[in-house]
């Protein structure tokens, strides 16, 4: 009994499933939790049971998205695999769970927390309407479920993901009603330098936009979301072009989505230390490039911890498990971590490129219009937090939540959190870090009461 | 660097410091309250919300009734409400030793002048038909109710400043030396404040500062352990409590039930308190035994605060033993929010006048006898401990 | 439930066995694989309301994230329909009990 408790690793993306392989290659029997049924994470999340598409579903990364899951296929007898299963709240060496409405807890000595990202939002009137969906969810529902989110639907925001997954649902048999970047053209043409580093990857950008054009999907870069009309559901996207223009299409759907943002409330209550990330505008948990926390036995790896991508997130896991094994005292090949961390800076560059290309919309997350809400578990619009800024003196985001309501909700601030800050900084006159970062509260995600009543030990 | 000279230094910008620096300068009395973080940052401001009489020490009775009087005139007074609702509160009674619990105590609250109507089984039924059958009887104060903590010490502290009070954030107390009959005062950003007169409403760590004054107390550091809901309908209208305190709720119109019930972990010297995952469990078990609706509602944030807890369950209210010119107010065991407002006219009376029109005879620091430790304690201040 | 239509449209994976549902106890129809929230969606077009009052509500996320999903079953206990995979019986309430 006395043995060391094994390490848990949450999350089993591409992150949680090199950390797992790397971990078992070592000797070690890791505990890897992970709320989805199967392992795959974000990106090459597996299909349930039953479907037929297989690899094809994951496009230009099929082959990636493969060897992940044979890895980690591989692994499953020699790891102790707990899917469904939520972690709600972390303490020092305990980390508390629900499975099937069960809670349960377990202890633990060293930790990697690969728990991804999710879908980053500037609030558009009418964003809370029925058909309105996050791009990276539009996704999801297209390769986890076989399903598009809408007849038509319209995808507006930013980033790379914004082209892909248009051209992902143009080419399952969706119609896209049109693409709306709010990037000019000319920012994205400035980063070419740097793009160009991404080889393959931004090869295939380029082919997504071609192909969109190619069919006649309407495409407008530059612009700035106006309304998103309807009622009981969506009905149309307007916008108004950078001449100046409106522009407006009918669609019953609409993807919203700028860039992604890291999941890294666990990290928080584990007591790591947030940084501000300026070129993606976005809090994150500070660790070294090794994946090392200033806490003791806690690693982060992947988009839970810097928004990287995918191949960042396999690399990122494998060195957070070697920075573990070498902090236990178990020798680890260094030749190994040092091409890792090489290919790795290589990474890093090509995302701040892209970062810079697609930059997140700063201003026009601060310039959302009074009456529109911010907060949608809350129903905070962005005048009531102004009115906290300004009459209640709320100079720090934690304070405008205590007065505003603002990120008080079942999501904990997840969604509007990063505009909250714009907003308020902008109200305010102050830079954005200087608002500082909303502070995780457990649950990290809401806890049923018929699950505190039913514990795993009774 | 500034040095400001003032009448009263006060420590500490919970409710106890922000009323008493609102009460000084409605009096005119030049004031200077020095808060470590933000106004409300500690207990005053994460605190459960209950606004209640029914249930407290008697020693307390007649400040909880003078709080009332100021919770109902809020908006008149500051300009806002807080979120204050008289919305009753309900005192449960598991057993029958618990019924006749509140029996007892109702007629110690009408010595009072306080109103407690004790409901029995049958009637408790009919009237919250949403309560378990774990309940055999109830006691309700219709003149208690609710409040939402995240408002008041702001509120409290504008209305301050309006009144001519010099309310500031970002100082932490460092320093407190004596000049001839007045204090000197110097926070940690470098700034000094001198005065003649000097208010310790420094909450959890008053006792820190009487202790400097050579009148340490046996204070503890308690975390009260509270939760929250998802909006659900709206049905618990009063403020609900069960004898032995175990577990309580409430809930506000917009539909959030509010339920705390054991204590988190507090860490007075580094600042922290944490909900405590076990204990969260248990009260939520606790909670559902008693209201069986709530099973079909998720928790969706946990959280605790840092509270002075004194021994025999009462706060220090009143002059220094050792030091004249110090007053205390601090150590408010667990149930310091409803009573705040009052506590912020008391001092003033007692800084102004040398004397408050509330008793606070029981209140005294040297009830303890000089001992900071509860196992050297005199019989006469445990003897009051339930 | 078919005069309704679905927000959500099925362009794949079509050949998976039919599960019976009910939502707010009228009888529907799903595939097994389904989530909550698809299955709501490709039959009407919403899961929620919100909670004060601004309107019905349909997921947002659907990666278990925004939390704006989360439905009742008939014996009341909570789903987040975006995570949870429907079963043949499944009886899903998109409104809480009336107090
Ligand atoms: C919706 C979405 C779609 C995306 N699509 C693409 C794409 O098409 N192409 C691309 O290049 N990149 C895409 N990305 C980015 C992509 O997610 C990352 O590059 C990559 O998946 C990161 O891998 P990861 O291992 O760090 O995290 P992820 O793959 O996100 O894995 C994290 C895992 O942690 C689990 N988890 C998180 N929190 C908890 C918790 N509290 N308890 C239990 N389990 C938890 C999650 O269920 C998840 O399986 C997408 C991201 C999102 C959010
Ligand atoms: C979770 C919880 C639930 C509770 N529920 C209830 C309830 O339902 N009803 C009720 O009546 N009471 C309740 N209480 C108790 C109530 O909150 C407190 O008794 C009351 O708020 C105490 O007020 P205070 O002003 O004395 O202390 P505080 O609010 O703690 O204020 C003291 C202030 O002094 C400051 N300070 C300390 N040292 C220094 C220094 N050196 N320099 C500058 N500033 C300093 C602190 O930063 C702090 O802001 C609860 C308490 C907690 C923690
Ligand atoms: S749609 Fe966001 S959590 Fe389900």
């Amino acid at each position: 009994m006395s043995a060391a408790p094994p390490p848990v690793i949450v999350g089993a993306g591409p992150a949680g499933v090199r950390a797992a392989s790397v971990l078992v290659a070592a000797g070690l029997r890791p505990i890897v939790i992970d709320e989805a049924p199967a392992s795959g994470g974000q990106i090459y999340r597996r299909a349930p049971a039953g479907f037929m598409r297989g690899a094809a579903v994951y496009g230009s990364e099929a082959a990636k998205a493969t060897a992940i899951h044979r890895t980690f296929d591989s692994l499953v007898d020699r790891i102790d695999y707990r899917p469904q299963t939520t972690v709600w709240n972390l303490r020092p060496g305990r980390l508390y769970t629900v499975r099937d409405g069960v809670c349960d807890e377990l202890t633990f000595g060293d930790i990697v927390l690969a728990t991804g990202a999710m879908d980053r939002i500037v609030p558009i009137p009418g964003w809370t309407i029925p058909g309105v969906y996050a791009l990276g969810g539009a996704q999801i529902s297209l390769k986890a479920q076989g399903c598009v989110v809408g007849a038509r639907t319209a995808f507006v925001g930013t980033g790379p993901l914004l082209w892909l997954v248009a051209y992902q649902y143009l080419k399952a048999g969706g119609t896209v009603a049109a693409v709306v970047d709010t990037t000019p053209f000319a920012t994205k043409a400035r980063q070419l330098f740097g793009l160009l580093r991404g080889g393959k990857t931004f090869i295939n950008g380029l082919r997504y936009v071609a192909t969109l054009r190619l069919k006649g999907v309407r495409i407008t870069e530059g612009a700035i979301p106006v309304t998103i009309v309807g009622s009981t559901h969506v009905t149309a996207l307007r916008w108004r072009e950078a001449s100046g223009r409106e522009g407006s299409v009918d669609c019953d759907a609409v993807a919203i989505g700028f860039g992604l943002k890291p999941e890294s409330q666990l990290a928080d209550l584990a007591g790591v230390a947030m940084r501000w990330n300026d070129g993606q505008r976005v809090w994150e948990a500070a660790r070294d490039r090794d994946g090392r926390t200033a806490v003791e036995g806690v690693y982060l790896a992947g988009d839970g911890s810097a928004i990287a991508g995918a191949d960042a997130a396999e690399i990122d896991g494998a060195l957070a498990a070697y920075a573990l094994l070498a902090d236990r005292r178990v020798t680890v090949p260094e030749a190994a971590v040092a091409e890792l961390r090489t290919r790795r800076a290589r990474l890093t560059r090509f995302r701040e490129a892209l970062d810079a290309a697609f930059p997140f919309p700063a201003a026009l997350a601060a310039a959302t219009a009074d009456d529109t809400l911010v907060c949608r578990c809350e129903a905070v619009n962005a005048g009531e937090l102004r009115a906290a800024a300004r009459d209640l003196d709320a100079r720090e985001v934690n304070r405008a939540k205590a007065f505003s309501r603002v990120g008080m909700g079942r999501c904990q601030g997840r969604v509007c959190g990063p505009v909250a800050v714009e907003i308020l900084a902008a109200a305010l006159g102050m830079p954005t870090q200087a608002l500082g970062a909303l502070r995780a509260q457990p649950p990290i995600k809401p806890l049923p009461m018929t699950a505190a009543v039913r514990l795993a030990a009774e | 660097m500034s040095t400001t000279t003032t009448d009263v230094a006060i420590i500490g910008g919970g409710g106890a410091g922000c009323a008493t620096a609102l009460h000084l300068a409605w009096r005119k009395a030049r004031c200077v309250l020095l808060e470590r973080g933000f106004v409300g940052g500690q207990a005053s401001g994460v605190n459960y919300g209950g606004v209640r009489q029914q249930g407290r020490d008697p020693a307390e009775l007649p400040i909880a009734r003078r709080a009332r009087e100021i919770w109902g005139r809020l908006p008149e007074l500051i300009g806002t409400d807080c979120e204050f609702s008289v919305s009753g509160h309900l005192k449960l009674a598991r057993d029958h030793a618990e019924e006749a619990e509140l029996v007892a105590y109702a007629e110690t609250a009408r010595e009072y002048g306080i109103e407690l109507r004790v409901i029995g089984r049958n009637a408790i039924r009919a009237e919250y038909p949403w309560l378990s059958d774990q309940v055999v009887a109830g006691s309700f104060c219709a003149d208690d109710g609710q409040a939402n903590p995240r408002l008041l010490c702001p509120a409290l502290a504008r209305a301050a400043r309006r009144a001519g009070a010099d309310i500031r954030e970002n100082a932490r107390v460092s320093d407190i030396a004596r000049d001839g009959d007045g204090f000197v005062i110097r926070t940690a950003d470098g700034n000094e404040v001198r005065s003649s007169i000097l208010v310790n409403a420094a909450g959890a760590w008053g006792g820190e500062i009487s202790a400097r004054f050579g009148e340490p107390v046996p204070i503890e550091t308690i975390a009260p352990n509270m939760a929250v809901t998802e909006p659900i309908p709206y049905f618990i209208k009063p403020n609900l409590g069960v004898c032995g305190g175990n577990v309580y709720c409430r809930q506000i119109p917009r539909g959030n039930v509010i339920l705390g019930g054991g204590r988190g972990e507090a860490d007075a010297v580094a600042m922290r308190a944490r909900a405590l995952p076990e204990i969260t469990l248990a009260a939520l078990r606790r909670a559902v035994a008693l209201v069986p609706r709530l099973a079909s509602a998720t928790i969706i944030r946990t959280w605790t605060g840092i509270e002075g807890y004194l021994p025999d369950d009462i706060p220090v209210v009143g002059p220094s033993r050792t030091t004249p010119g110090l007053f205390h107010a601090f150590g408010f065991s667990g149930h310091g929010f409803a009573i705040g407002p009052a506590i912020g006219a008391i001092m003033s009376e007692l800084v102004l006048d040398g004397r408050s029109t509330t008793p606070i005879g029981a209140l005294t620091i040297d009830r303890f006898g000089g001992c900071d430790k509860v196992g050297e304690l005199p019989d006469r201040a445990r003897s009051r401990n339930h | 439930m078919s005069a309704t239509p679905a927000q959500f449209r099925r362009v794949a994976e079509t050949a998976r066995p039919r599960v019976a549902i009910t939502i707010d106890g009228a009888p529907a129809s799903a595939l097994a694989g389904d989530t909550v929230l698809t299955a709501l969606l490709v039959n009407g077009r919403r899961v929620r309301h919100s909670d004060f009052g601004d309107g019905p509500r349909a997921g947002f996320c659907l990666m278990g994230a925004c939390q704006d999903c989360w439905v009742w079953t008939e014996a009341g206990e909570r789903l987040r329909a975006c995570t949870t995979y429907v079963a043949d019986g499944l009886a899903i309430r998109t409104t809480p009990e009336a107090p």
